[in-house]
Formats: C-alpha cells, sequence, structure tokens
C-alpha cells in the first residue's frame, strides 16, 4: 500500500489500471444506460420522468463520495503532509462541483414537471447548493495559492471545515419536512424501491463511481505531472542563472 | 489571564486609533438598509414583514466588510509571528481576538439595528427580536469569519476569496437568525425555538472555530 503512495509506482499503477477502469466504466454505463431507456418500467405516478433519477442519484451519490475522498486526503495532507494526498484533494474538487451540479441541474428538471417548480427552498437542495458553494470556493482557493503546498493545507483544513455540511445532506430529509422525498435505497430494513428500478439504478450507480474514479485518477497524475513541470522549470532556471554568473 | 486581558486591551486600542473599523462598519450598514426601500418600493407593509430579515442580510454583510482585517495588520508587521510564539495559546489568542473585533464591528450593529428597525416600520416587539437575535448570533460570523481570514490572510488579494469561502457556512446563523427575529414580530413559531438554536450556533463556533483559525494561521508558512 505505501509503495504506490510513492508518486512514481502510483503513475504506473494508473497506466496499468487505467485501461481495463475505463472499459468497465463504458460497459456498465452502457448497460445501465440501456435499462434506463428501454428495460425499467415507467412510473405509474411519474410516467417516464422517473428514469432522470437514473443519473441523479448516482450523481447524488458522488457528489458527497468526491468529498469524502477529499476529506481523506485532506487528513493526508495534514497528519502526513503526503504529496499524493495533495494531489488527490487538489483533483476531486473540481470533479465534486460538476457532479454536483449534475445532480443539482437533473433534479430541477425532475422538479419541473414534478413539484411544477424549478427550484424549492428546501433543506436538501439548499444543503446541497451549499455543498456546491463549498466545492466552488475550493478551487477558488486552489487558483488562488501558487504554491501547491500551501495551498493543499489551506485547502485542507477548509475541507475539513466543510464537512460539517456532509451530514446536514443526508439526514436533512429526515430532520425536516422536505419536499424532497426520504431515503429509499441505503436505508435501515432494506429499500424500499422495486426490484426492477433497483438494478437499472444500482449499475448506474456503480457505473458512475468507475466513471469518477477514472477521471479522478487521471487528474491526480496531471496534477504530479504539472508539479513536475514546475519543479523542472525552476531548476532550469536556476541552471541558467549559474550559466550567466560563470 | 492578564496576558488576554492585555492582548484585549491592545486590540481595542488599535481599532480605536487606526480609526474606520466600527464607524465605517454601521455607515455601510446604514447605506444597505436605505438602498433596499429603492430596490423594492417604499410600501411599508411590504417593508415591516421582511424589516427583519433585510437588517439581518444588511448586518451580514457589513460584518464580513471588516473580517479581512482581523489578522491582516498583525501578518504584516509581524505581531502575529510574535503572539504565536509567545506562551498564550493560539486558539486562545484567536478567541481573544475575536471577541475585540465583535466589540468593535458587531456589537454597535446591534445597538443601532433597532433604530433603523424603525426606518424599515418594524414594530416594537419585532424590534427586540431582531436586537436580540443579533446580539446571539452575530458572534457566530465572527468566529467562522476568523477561520476565512485565516486562511486568506497571506493571500494578495483574499478579500473576495474571504467572502466566497465565508458566506456558504453562514447560511445557518441567517435562517435562525431571521426565523427568530421574524418570530418575535408574531408568528407561527414559539421565539426561544429558533433563538436557542441561534445561541447554539454560536457557542458551537465558539467552540470549534478557533482550532480550525489557528491551524490555518500555523499553516501560513
Amino acid at each position: 500500500m505505501l509503495k504506490y503512495a510513492n508518486p512514481t509506482h502510483f503513475l504506473r499503477l494508473v497506466a496499468a489500471v487505467l485501461p481495463w477502469l475505463w472499459l468497465a466504466c463504458v460497459g456498465l454505463l452502457g448497460v445501465g444506460l440501456y435499462m434506463t431507456f428501454f428495460i425499467a418500467p415507467a412510473d405509474y405516478q411519474q410516467g417516464d420522468t422517473v428514469r432522470i433519477m437514473y443519473i441523479h442519484v448516482p450523481a447524488a451519490w458522488l457528489s458527497m463520495f468526491a468529498y469524502s475522498i477529499m476529506t481523506l486526503s485532506a487528513l493526508g495532507t495534514l497528519v502526513w503532509r503526503h504529496p499524493l494526498a495533495d494531489a488527490a484533494q487538489q483533483a476531486a474538487a473540481p470533479l465534486g462541483a460538476v457532479f454536483t451540479f449534475i445532480c443539482l441541474i437533473t433534479g430541477s428538471l425532475w422538479g419541473k414537471p414534478m413539484w411544477g417548480t424549478w427550484w424549492v427552498w428546501d433543506a436538501r437542495l439548499t444543503s446541497v447548493l451549499v455543498l456546491f458553494l463549498i466545492y466552488l470556493g475550493l478551487v477558488a482557493l486552489w487558483n488562488t495559492i501558487e504554491e501547491p503546498t500551501k495551498a493543499a493545507r489551506t485547502a485542507a483544513i477548509f475541507t475539513l471545515v466543510g464537512v460539517v455540511n456532509i451530514p446536514i445532506i443526508k439526514f436533512s430529509v429526515d430532520w425536516w419536512n422536505t419536499l424532497h422525498q426520504p431515503a429509499s435505497v441505503m436505508r435501515m430494513g432494506g429499500p424500499t424501491i422495486h426490484p426492477t428500478m433497483l438494478w437499472p439504478l444500482l449499475i448506474m450507480a456503480v457505473g458512475a463511481s468507475l466513471l469518477f474514479l477514472a477521471l479522478h485518477l487521471m487528474a491526480v497524475r496531471n496534477v504530479i505531472l504539472q508539479r513536475r513541470l514546475r519543479r523542472l522549470s525552476y531548476m532550469a532556471a536556476q541552471a541558467g542563472e549559474q550559466e550567466m554568473a560563470s | 489571564m492578564s496576558a488576554a486581558l492585555a492582548l484585549f486591551k491592545r486590540e481595542l486600542r488599535i481599532a480605536s486609533r487606526a480609526g474606520g473599523g466600527g464607524a465605517m462598519g454601521v455607515v455601510f450598514f446604514l447605506i444597505l438598509i436605505t438602498i433596499v426601500p429603492f430596490a423594492i418600493g417604499p410600501d411599508l407593509n411590504l417593508l415591516s414583514r421582511i424589516g427583519p430579515a433585510i437588517l439581518w442580510i444588511a448586518a451580514l454583510l457589513a460584518m464580513l466588510l471588516g473580517l479581512d482585517r482581523l489578522f491582516l495588520g498583525d501578518h504584516e508587521d509581524g505581531s502575529l509571528d510574535l503572539l504565536q510564539m509567545g506562551a498564550l495559546p493560539l486558539e486562545v489568542v484567536i478567541v481573544v481576538k475575536c471577541l475585540a473585533h465583535w466589540a468593535v464591528t458587531g456589537l454597535p450593529l446591534v445597538i443601532v439595528a433597532p433604530l433603523f428597525g424603525l426606518m424599515l416600520a418594524v414594530e416594537g416587539d419585532g424590534l427586540a427580536g431582531v436586537a436580540a437575535s443579533l446580539l446571539a448570533g452575530t458572534p457566530a460570523l465572527t468566529l467562522i469569519g476568523a477561520i476565512g481570514a485565516a486562511l486568506t490572510v497571506s493571500l494578495r488579494r483574499g478579500g473576495l476569496l474571504l467572502a466566497i469561502l465565508v458566506l456558504p457556512f453562514t447560511v445557518p446563523v441567517l435562517i435562525f437568525g431571521v426565523s427568530a427575529a421574524s418570530a418575535a414580530s408574531g408568528g407561527t413559531v414559539p421565539f426561544a425555538t429558533p433563538f436557542l438554536i441561534l445561541c447554539a450556533l454560536s457557542l458551537a463556533a465558539l467552540a470549534l472555530a478557533p482550532f480550525a483559525a489557528a491551524a490555518a494561521l500555523r499553516s501560513r508558512d
């Protein structure tokens, strides 16, 4: 495990794993989308709009999953000061923002025909919007601070502060009377959703998670390479200076 | 204890001599409240209904305005490094600085809020509710803001970033502050319910925020 924390070993591992990851991801998403559109039944009340759920729910899970990854990486940054944890943090922020955005947009598209409005200010929607704003703040933070290790530590502290929002999102449907329906898959006493809808949803969720994982690994690789480039250009500049002096 | 007291006095002295801080915040607060009736029209019924919300948003923005100065001066002249090395734990230093900063920027807003509430046609009970909820809630704003101020203190253009980082976290304070203020002027919810949650938010911020801000200040260099 620790061996792969070395960036060079990590890059080799990513190169080996990535093609298989993409293969599994495209396969699962393909099957999942086919089931979404052709096999899963239309809801007796919602009709075909229920199919939005197969995108919306995985995106919502991933918006929180990305934050969890970022939180663990933030601990890695603050406790072990590990460059790979820095890179994992930096790579997860924009991805999390995009998945949260997809979750908000698909929810909005579903809300218009079902609730009769694009947006309501209930606890679940508002807390997810706050999550989106936190992601945007993190991206802004990463873009503002040039020095990578300092940016990583600053972003890590901010990420850990933002964790308070995650349980609020998860339990908002239980704590408050929201228009958003309560959890129907991950709940005590088993899922309340019918198997014909549960299977496509689970396949889509696993496929989307693999998509996130593949994109995240690629982004981490980019961050590592960017840092190397930065270091090389510093070294080149220093060498040039010494040449001028002699 | 005496060190904390000395630090508190020093902060107040700097705030009073450097000028600006508190008075500017109050003027900004007044300007924000003046602008709103121009935007939504001078209908007194409407203004008195949304008055508590306007006062709270104006107070939030006015407090945000002074936040970047919380650590900036001490960071620039190096006294923050001295405080960091001193015997007083950095967390306590932050609590004292926040307390002094709140006394200079938050407390004046609490005092003038009932006066400005009259301009928005908020009635007696409502005025008391706004003042009480601001008194209970603005410490949370300062303490949450301290985290953002500590994170952005060494950045050249940290001002806008500070607002972006801090404002999402002030949402709960705003929700319960406004609902307590509105409950005071009549409503279905009893005043105590949101008000106690607001107090809890301030106390939780007091317990947790100094540690986050101290971690941020230590990672400056």
